[in-house]
């Protein structure tokens, strides 16, 4: 294995790291729900990087990297019905507009 | 053996650029459309890094579950919710510098530690022959994961009705679709 573990986690940090900032700082409710699967998708490559690197003959690595992929599949399902219906009710996604539950 | 190194390395960067890159477009473009298709490119690196890793298996479903689907569902509803989000609107909001600065140390904080870190790295010999077969993985999950297995079946089922149920229009809903067409 010519790439060392230390290079996969760093690109995972980073990926994790531009989603995060797609979250804080989208106003599209849909913008968000995409940095989201980016940070979801920078946890998958670290799970299948130590599995890779530290117990290459266990299974619990990609087992639940399967388990993170079922998630994001329910979360994106129930985030854009959510957004959809929402839009559909206030005819915006723009989380700042959305502030009904605001105190 | 140093050939096979050297492209290792090279594929590497490519994959890196591409998610990466991909990454970098999703969050920044103001055109929410094509940020929704840098996504499909930034995932479609995530497959090659899997392939990399000798993960065939959640390649190909990486490749089925995101690319095919969720992606989908994304462009779609980007496409139902459009009109009002045109490109030319501002897309980040006024906190997106604070938003950066507290991403930046996060970064920092997370490079820091892995890189002190000293991982407990499997020997020469089982790092050679990562041999997981799909019949194992498929044997696995129906072993000791059987209940995170169900556990996660019922959730996307859970999660699929209630988004069918959240999204159906209403009788509601449609009046005052009539309305908003006819003041129109």
């Amino acid at each position: 294995m010519a790439i060392p573990l230390s290079w996969w986690l760093t690109v995972a940090a980073a990926l994790f790291a531009i989603g995060l900032y797609g979250v804080l700082s989208r106003r599209n409710a849909i913008g968000v729900l995409l940095g989201i699967e980016l940070m979801l998708n920078a946890a998958n490559i670290n799970l299948v990087a130590f599995w890779r690197f530290i117990t290459p003959q266990a299974l619990t690595g990609q087992v639940f990297a399967i388990f993170v992929i079922g998630i994001a599949a329910a979360e994106a399902a129930a985030g854009l019905a959510i957004i959809i219906s929402a839009y559909r009710r206030r005819r915006t996604v723009v989380v700042d507009e959305l502030d009904t539950m605001r105190w | 053996m140093a050939i096979e190194q050297a492209l290792q390395i090279f594929v590497f960067v490519i994959l890196t650029l591409m998610t990466l890159g991909g990454g970098l477009a999703v969050v920044t473009s103001r055109n929410l459309f094509h940020a929704a298709l840098s996504l499909i490119l930034s995932l479609a690196g995530v497959v090659g890094y899997y392939v990399l890793l000798d993960a065939g298996f959640l390649a190909i479903v990486q490749l089925l579950i995101y690319i095919g689907a969720i992606s989908i569902l994304i462009l779609f509803s980007i496409m139902l919710t459009r009109g009002l989000m045109t490109p030319r609107q501002v897309q980040r909001n006024e906190q997106w510098w604070i938003a950066a600065l507290v991403v930046f140390l996060t970064f920092v904080v997370l490079i820091v530690a892995l890189w002190q870190m000293v991982w407990p790295i499997a020997d020469d010999e089982a790092l050679r022959t990562p041999n997981v077969a799909i019949s194992q993985l498929g044997e696995a999950l129906v072993g000791p994961y059987a209940i995170p297995f169900e556990i996660i079946s019922v959730l996307l089922l859970v999660a699929l009705v209630g988004a069918i149920v959240l999204a159906r229009e209403t009788e509601n809903n449609q009046g005052s679709h009539a309305e908003a067409g006819s003041s129109e």
